[in-house]
Order: structure tokens, then sequence, then C-alpha cells
């Protein structure tokens, strides 16, 4: 008979009782809820910070500040204000990527070459058209690659947030597992996590191939 | 096309700082001319030359086209950077058509004008390709093609060819004087090459450095039926080496 590592057999285990499926898809649904509201924030903050000097003087300090602070200090705040349900763990992951994800379009921003903004202008392009047909095209690949870095630590700070307080998630799965001694729970936590992880990886780079093939 | 400057000034910072970049620019300039400033560096040729394209504002004096005062950049005056400046996410033909359709022109007449134009610079072979692909003097002649598809009543050329090695600066320098023969266009050059705004200009205003000034200003008419045999012929390399005598003494005016 052919040895199988032990979680192997705990990964069918729990593939057959559901209890995995269930646990996937709560940190995952977490991991994107909290992830696509940072982004989305993030988004239009970070052009208006790259593309406005004052506004980005008045916004930077406090992004710079905030940016220090570690996201997982938030939780006790976030507990006793909004209790143990799913608001708290999605808005830890809102924090915990805002602010790199602001920062980082930002940057992307002010890479823009001046001479392909004025160019436009002198096309007979307007300040809205540097936006929508100068600007957002020139940081996509840099904003897809933002997103897949700091997507990585959404994955931390869900498991985190797990690991503290939840019925479901891949975190509470690592936990429990612990309580009773089930290394091999725990293995098959983490692999799944890994590949889950990779898994994004590899989609946020064939989407930057496929969307952005002029910058790869 | 009418432009007109008339004691234009800049200044850049404010107070004690300020710097008097150029002072009192004066000139005028004609359908169907071609004209040069030449300056060495510092002799505020690029600000003048953004000045007119709107992207500057002057700090006295006036700037106007065809009897309207220049405001802000507009698509009547068309520019050419020194580089830099194709949109790396579009194709040859997108980059060419990319003033049509800011200017929403129908779809028909954006893909012939952009054939007609990539025609005309000779690039209709590298119509689907990237601006990476492209070697600096291809992509140069995109970026030109791309102005003139604006249809601009003045070409503004900001040292198109500056950053190209010198058999490939040669070579645009002679295309684009035929593209200019051939099309009648107005043309604005701005320049720290000798050879290139004596060669291709009909007007070559010598710039003097801090403030920037004109000094100088030539008109020229040499035979340039043939800009090979004129670059070598003693006529040419008289007048040549007169320019270089008049703007290293300016620079040593300087020191």
């Amino acid at each position: 008979m052919r040895a199988r590592p032990p979680c192997w057999s705990a990964g069918q285990e729990e593939a057959a009782s559901g209890d995995l499926w269930r646990d996937i898809s709560a940190s995952v649904l977490r991991v994107l809820g909290g992830f696509g509201l940072s982004a989305l924030v993030a988004l239009p903050l970070g052009i208006a910070m790259g593309a406005n000097t004052t506004f980005c003087r008045l916004l930077e300090p406090l992004l710079a500040l905030l940016r220090y602070m570690p996201a997982p200090a938030f939780i006790p705040l976030l507990i006793i204000y909004f209790g143990l349900g799913e608001l708290p763990k999605v808005l830890l992951i809102f924090i915990g990527t805002l602010f790199f994800n602001t920062l980082m379009i930002m940057d992307a921003v002010k890479f823009v070459p001046r001479e392909l903004l004025e160019t436009t202008l002198t096309l007979g392009g307007r300040r809205r058209d540097l936006l929508v047909r100068v600007i957002t095209p020139f940081i996509a690949p840099q904003v897809l690659d933002a997103f897949r870095i700091n997507m990585a630590a959404a994955w931390n700070l869900v498991i985190l947030a797990e690991l503290v307080a939840a019925d479901s998630g891949l975190g509470k799965h690592i936990t429990l597992a612990q309580r009773f001694l089930r290394t091999d729970q725990i293995f098959l936590g983490l692999i799944v996590i890994g590949l889950i992880g990779l898994l994004i990886d590899l989609s946020f780079r064939m989407l930057l191939r496929r969307s952005c093939a002029w910058a790869t | 096309m009418n432009l007109v400057l008339d004691s234009v000034c800049k200044r850049f910072g404010e107070g004690r700082d300020a710097q008097l970049v150029l002072d009192r620019i004066s000139l005028t300039m004609h359908t169907g001319q071609f004209l040069a400033l030449l300056g060495s560096s510092g002799s505020g040729k690029s600000t003048l030359m953004r000045l007119v394209a709107g992207l500057e504002k002057p700090s006295s004096g006036r700037l106007s086209l065809d009897g309207q005062p220049i405001r802000g950049p507009g698509s009547e005056r068309g520019m050419v950077f020194q580089k830099y400046s194709l949109y790396p996410w579009l194709t040859v033909a997108q980059n060419v058509a990319f003033g049509m359709e800011l200017k929403r022109l129908d779809r028909g007449e954006i893909r012939e004008r952009t054939a007609y134009y990539l025609d005309v610079v000779g690039l209709s072979n590298a119509a689907r390709r990237l601006p990476r692909e492209l070697s600096g003097g291809m992509q140069q002649r995109v970026a030109i093609a791309r102005a003139l598809a604006a249809e601009p009543r003045l070409l503004l050329l900001d040292e198109p060819f500056g950053a190209l090695d010198l058999q490939i600066r040669e070579s645009m320098q002679e295309f684009l004087y035929g593209l200019w023969q051939r099309t009648g266009l107005s043309v604005l050059l701005i320049t720290h090459d000798i050879d290139e705004a004596l060669l291709l200009a009909q007007q070559v205003h010598i710039l003097a450095p801090r403030p920037g000034r004109i000094v100088q200003s030539l008109s020229l008419e040499l035979n340039q039926r043939d800009l090979r045999e004129l670059r070598i012929s003693a006529h040419f390399q008289t007048l040549r080496h007169e320019v270089a005598d008049t703007l290293r003494q300016l620079d040593r005016d300087l020191l």
C-alpha cells in the first residue's frame, strides 16, 4: 500500500463532510469583500492624489501615519464596535490594504510621462480625456500588480481575524484543529491557504498578460 | 495661418528667485513657412515652444494665432516632443487615430485618414505594431503622423530628432523636408543642431541664452533640391561656421 501524508486523508474526510468547502468559501468571500472595497476606494483616491498635488500634500502625511499602524492592532476595536460577525473581518482587510493600494496607485499616476499628457492636450484632449484615455490605461498594469501584491496581505489578515474570533473560515479550521491536536488538519489548512493564494496570484498574472500585453 | 508673438516674456519663480527665461521675444510666421529657432541649452527655446503650444502662459506679452490669442493647448497647434510621447498601449494605427477619436470623427473617416497619414510617413506596414517594437526614428515618424492627422494649422517640433543616432537623424531631416514640400505645412522647429536649422528652414532665429532672446534672424535661400549635396557644399559649410561662431560667442559671454 502506498503511504499517503495524513493530511491527505484529513482532506478527503473534510471534503466529504463539506466543512472544508464551507471554510474556504467563508474566507474567500471575506477577502473578496474587504479587498474589493479597498480597491474601490483606493482607485479614485490614488488617482486623485497622483494627479493633484494639493490633494496629495493634504492626505499623504495622514496615509503615511496610518500605514505604520499595524492592521491587526485594530482587531480589538473592530470587535468592540462591530461584534463577531462578518463586518469586522471585512473591515480589517479593508483597513489593512487600503493605504498600500492607494499609495501604490498614487505612485503609478505620478510616473505617467508628462509628454504623454501634454501630447493629448495638443491633440485636442480635455482634462477628462487625460483621466479616461491616458492615465487609466497607462497605470492599469501597475494597478493590477499592486493588487496582486497586496492581495497577500488580505489573506494574512483574514486568517488572523478568523484565528481570533470566527465560526467559519480557514483560520477557524486551524484553531479548531489545534484544540484537538490534529496536526494533519492544521497542515491541510495551511496547504489549502497556500494553494488559494497561489491561484489568486496566477489569475492576476494571467489577467495582466491578457489585458496589458503591451507592458509585459 | 498667421502666428504672432509680441514682446513675449517668461519668468519662472517669484520675488527674488524669479528668473527671466525669455526676454521680449517678437516674431511672426505665415502659412507654409518653415521656421527654426536655434539656440544652445538655457536659451529658453523649449519654453518658447511650450508657450506657442499653450502649455505655459507668458508672464507678459501676447501670442496669437490667426488673430485669436493663445490661451491654452489646442489641436490647431500640433506638437511633436523629443521622446516618450507615443501611447505605449496603443498600436501604431491607434496612436495615429487618437487625435481624431478625441474629435469624435466617424469611424470610416478615421480609418481612411489613419491609412493616409501612415502612408505619408511610410509606415503602412507597421500599422498593427506596438510603439516599443519600433526604432526611435520610426517612433518619431508615428508621432509626426499623429500630429498631422489632427490637421493642425501649425506643426510644432521640439527637437524631434534630438534623441536619434546621427545617420537616422540625417535621413529623418530629409524625410521632414520632403514632407514639408509635399504638404505645404507650416512648421516651427526648435533645435540646437545648426545643420538641421540651416538645412530645413527658410528662416532661422538664433536665440541667446540667459535670458533667452533673439539676437539674429537669418533668411535663407539655399538650393535645397538635394540636401545631401547641400550639406557638403562650400557655401553651406561657410554659413555653418559663421553660425557656430555666433553661438560659441554667445555662450562664452556667459562664462
